[in-house]
């Protein structure tokens, strides 16, 4: 006979208040198998552990059921308080009677009856309880970091710093991300490159770091401590490893006039090109929709030929690269919302029609934000000179729109993007450093500027550097007589305003990088509805994600200024460091199991698994005659979410610590 | 093809050419408009400022009575019509006590099978591929400015028809005409519309852009499908060049007109020649 004993809490009064405790107790008491049924006031602090320590050892338990508030809270500390007394941790059942019970009603008797139903629920339970033993997974001490934009840099430097290695992987031909393209970074004025590039230079030489960069993410394998990614190298068609970096390749091709991606097209690039001076690796790639060499497969090849070092190759292949990692840092970021060119986002239909109305891509001089960063920028297109993209003329006055996107759940995206308030205040200011007759006009919605030094920053583009704030929306942007006719309302006052234009900035709202949702179904990694990825605790565990071993950092999880990312990507460093700290890892043992004898192989719960966690298996005899087909669960990866278990036709599936015995067990108490 | 037909109050009074004109150019088209019978006003501006159960009430009773007659879809050429008759549809579709109550208040039962369309709609339903093969007089040397004012798109979550902020509905009717049509900035501005009557000089400020922004961009023509818009570019045109000492000279055309046009309809017959700028 088992011997239970069941521990009744008052939580001070949050239970005893609504629940007669001690007639809780005494009813337990008279249950078959329970051995002891004692209450106190506060279960969870040290004098109530010591209680049931010494219960369990006074009276020789075998089982405990804690009759208190929510597992969520305290099911740890009792496993604990358990197995320290001797007890296995798996043996012990908690029955919520705050939340379920004593919070939720008035009626005493009654709550005091539906606690001892709870409770008599979790008895049942525990009787079937069998002990469990923790699962030890081994742990490959290696980390995975995916985009090489700040935060990513950031992580793979403090995991590299903490002395393991770190593969990063950047789809781009250099890292450095969004933030490399920056003028100058709020509220400090630091400037956006000086600051970066050292970082990215130390990533480039970090004899812990393996930098893929013009790489992407093709498969993930494994499960976490024991990933296998599959890594696809597109093809550069430049050896990085001979080449020097010269120049000569890019001075040489006569292909020039190819918009610049990280000019976002306001500058110029040849077919064969390095992004920017400072780039990480100063080595060049070639774009094979422009060059003429690798578009006709002849011809050209003048930098071929230029090249001293032999470097180049027009015969490269893409190749696919593998390694293993213990751990996943995501990093991917953000990019701009289309502003309505395409009909708004991927999701939304002919019902959010975007902004045609501001003409982004129609007029040359309606720029986004990204766009003004580059004309902001010492190394922009222009030199770090404003100027209007049309005709090069210096802009008298700007216009400014925030929120075009954001906080508009009509045309737009509902959320806020963040960022926006306080880059808009800096463009405005560092627009009037450089053109000092130059007049900035912003509308705005609300000026958000929460943080260390934000709002002394948005007052002094106001007071110091005369930005007009209009608070309203821009309904319509047209060209009339070589302006940008801007008209808009002005709600503080309660009339309309027209203003006459050079150059109108739009703070396009922040939408996670294209490809994230691709890259994290290949991760396990969940994603709201615009494709930000999802934490596990908005609160308590905000870079682990739902797939063990997967940590996200940056803007992909929201939108995020600068120290947020940067701060972030540290924490999910010491997440993978701190698993990195042990020999191997501990997860707990409440996984799916199958009876590989009576499984028909049918595998609906291979095909059903959200985590990819049951495989197609073989049973072999001793001497490797194979027997019969069967799917097995791969403790790594299974999450306990008991789907198989509920799928399985032929019943052969079942969840360690919720085993369908003990559910029917729990369900019999009850009716 | 058969449709319903809600003239509302403007096409059966001041803007009577209106109505020549989409019946004849819809008949030449084969659409046939059964009157809905014994209509109401749809309430429009006055309604919806001082009383919103009035305001649902009265395109309620029109829109029973064209169910009561069997009519799958009604043509409302008039925007501010069309949108009255949808919002109402909308918000007894959602509320099924504010239908009772309705119900009760017009004494006719709703149940939301009439479809309410615009003119363009209809132009839509007949199909442009269709109306460019009817052509027999294509509409060479036309550069139309398309105006659709406030109402035709808006408030976009009632019309749902076409871009709110940059619609191209009119433009694909007119291109298939033969006619050219303008890019230029006012397409969805306000005329001033009912201020007409109230203050005038907000009228004329508004139209006036509006016809001067249509010229500019080398319009020579401005194609409206509102009664209200016509009114006040067309009559109120003289008003606007004594006001401003300029002269406009621009013709005003509803979007039927150029349709029956390039049918080969006859000016009078299509009530043009009944504007009050007639550039003939």
């Amino acid at each position: 006979m088992a011997r239970i004993g069941v521990f009744t809490c008052w939580c001070g009064e949050n239970i005893a208040r609504t629940v007669d405790v001690e007639q809780v107790a005494a009813a337990l008491g008279q249950l078959p198998g329970v051995h002891c049924s004692l209450d106190y006031k506060y279960m969870c602090s040290e004098p109530g552990q010591a209680l049931i320590a010494e219960k369990i050892k006074s009276e020789n338990l075998d089982a405990v059921v804690v009759a208190s508030c929510s597992p969520h809270m305290h099911l740890r500390t009792f496993r604990k308080t358990a197995a320290g007394a001797g007890v296995n941790p798996y043996r012990v059942e908690m029955a919520n009677i705050r939340e379920h019970c004593s919070w939720v009603h008035h009626d005493r008797a009654a709550a005091t009856a539906k606690a001892i139903d709870l409770i008599r629920m979790s008895v049942a339970k525990v009787l079937w309880d069998e002990p469990l033993e923790p699962i030890k997974v081994p742990v490959t001490r290696r980390a995975l970091v995916v985009g090489g934009g700040v935060a990513g840099i950031q992580a793979a430097l403090d995991i590299a710093d903490g002395g393991y290695e770190v593969v990063l992987v950047e789809r781009e031909p250099s890292i450095g991300g969004k933030m490399a393209g920056l003028s100058e970074t709020f509220p400090t004025l630091d400037c956006s490159q000086c600051i970066l590039t050292p970082r990215m230079v130390e990533v480039g030489q970090h004899p812990r770091i393996k930098l893929y960069t013009y790489s992407e993410v093709e498969q993930v394998e494994g499960y976490l401590g024991n990933f296998t990614i599959t890594i696809r190298k597109k093809a550069r068609y430049v050896d990085i490893k001979s080449c020097t970096g010269c120049g000569d390749c890019w001075n040489c091709c006569p292909i020039k006039r190819n918009p610049s991606e990280f000019d976002y097209g306001l500058g110029m690039r040849p077919a064969i090109y390095i992004p920017f001076p400072q780039a990480v690796p100063a080595r060049p790639v070639i774009d094979k929709e422009t060059c003429t060499r690798l578009k006709k497969g002849k011809g050209c090849g003048l930098c071929e030929k230029k090249c001293l070092t032999k470097s180049i190759h027009f015969d490269d292949q893409d190749e696919l690269v593998s390694e293993k990692v213990g751990a996943v840092v995501v990093a991917t970021g953000f990019k701009l919302y289309s502003i309505g060119q395409e009909g708004g986002t991927d999701l939304r239909s002919v019902a959010r029609p975007g902004y045609g109305e501001y003409g982004y891509g129609k007029f040359k001089d309606v720029v986004t934000s990204l766009q003004f960063e580059r004309l902001l920028s010492a190394s922009g297109p222009t030199g770090g000179r404003v100027v209007r993209p049309s005709d090069g003329a210096e802009p008298k006055n700007v216009v400014f729109i925030s929120c075009v996107g954001s906080r508009d759940d009509a045309k737009g995206l509902p959320y806020c993007s963040k960022i926006c308030c306080m880059y808009t205040a800096k463009h405005a200011m560092l627009y009037k450093h450089k053109v000092h007759d130059g007049q900035a006009h912003v509308f705005y919605m609300d000026i958000r500027a929460g943080g260390k030094n934000y709002e002394e920053f948005v007052r002094r583009a106001i007071e110091q550097d005369g930005a007009r704030y209009y608070r309203g929306r821009v309904s319509r942007i047209y060209e009339e007589n070589g302006k940008l006719m801007v008209r808009g309302a002005d709600t503080l006052a309660g009339a309309p305003v027209a203003i006459e234009a050079d150059l109108v900035v739009l703070a396009a709202a922040v939408v996670p990088a294209t490809g994230v949702r691709e890259l994290a179904r290949k991760l396990n990694v969940g994603y709201d509805e615009y494709g930000f990825l999802l934490e596990s605790h908005p609160k308590l565990r905000p870079v682990e994600t739902s797939a063990a071993g997967v940590f996200i950092c940056g803007a992909c999880q929201a939108p995020k200024d600068i120290p947020e990312a940067v701060a972030q990507a540290s924490a999910a460093a010491s997440k993978a460091l701190i698993m990195f700290g042990h020999e191997e890892l501990t997860r707990e043992p409440e996984v799916a199991r199958i009876d590989e004898k009576n499984c028909a192989a049918c595998f609906t719960c291979v095909r059903t698994c959200p985590y990819h966690a049951i495989d197609r298996a073989e049973v072999l005899t001793a001497r490797g005659v194979f027997v019969k087909r069967t799917a097995r669960v791969n403790p790594g990866l299974c999450m306990g979410c008991g789907t198989c278990v509920a799928v399985c036709p032929s019943k052969s599936a079942d969840l360690a610590g919720f085993t369908e015995q003990e559910i029917y067990a729990e369900v019999e108490a009850l009716v | 093809m058969e449709l319903g037909y809600y003239p509302g109050c403007a096409l059966h009074g001041t803007s009577n050419d209106y109505e020549d004109s989409v019946r004849a150019c819809l008949d030449a088209l084969g659409v046939g408009l059964k009157e809905v019978n014994d209509w109401i006003c749809c309430g429009a501006t006055a309604a919806h400022s001082i009383n919103h159960k009035l305001s649902v009430a009265l395109p309620a009773r029109n829109l029973a009575l064209a169910e009561r007659d069997g009519f799958g879809e009604i043509l409302a050429p008039c925007p501010m019509c069309s949108m009255e008759l949808l919002k109402a549809a909308d918000l007894m579709q959602s509320d099924g006590a504010l239908r009772q109550e309705m119900g009760r208040i017009v004494e006719l039962p709703f149940e939301g099978r009439t479809t309410v369309l615009n003119l363009i709609q209809v132009f839509q339903k007949v199909g442009i591929e269709k109306i460019k093969a009817a052509v027999k007089r294509p509409l060479e040397g036309l550069k139309a400015a398309c105006y659709y004012g406030c109402l035709l798109t808006r408030p976009p979550e009632t019309l749902r028809f076409d871009d709110c902020e940059r619609p191209s509905s009119m433009e694909a009717v007119v291109a298939a005409l033969g006619g050219a049509t303008v890019e230029w900035n006012y397409k969805t501005e306000c005329c001033g519309a009912g201020m007409t009557m109230a203050n005038e000089d907000i009228v004329l400020d508004l139209s006036h852009k509006i016809l001067t922004n249509a010229a500019a961009h080398g319009a020579n023509c401005v194609v409206v499908a509102c009664p209200m818009c016509h009114v006040n570019l067309d009559m109120k045109q003289a008003d606007i060049e004594r006001r401003y000492s300029v002269r406009h000279g621009m013709t005003i055309y509803y979007l039927s007109d150029l349709v029956g046009r390039a049918l080969g309809l006859a000016d009078k017959v299509l009530g043009i020649d009944r504007h009050f700028v007639y550039g003939g």
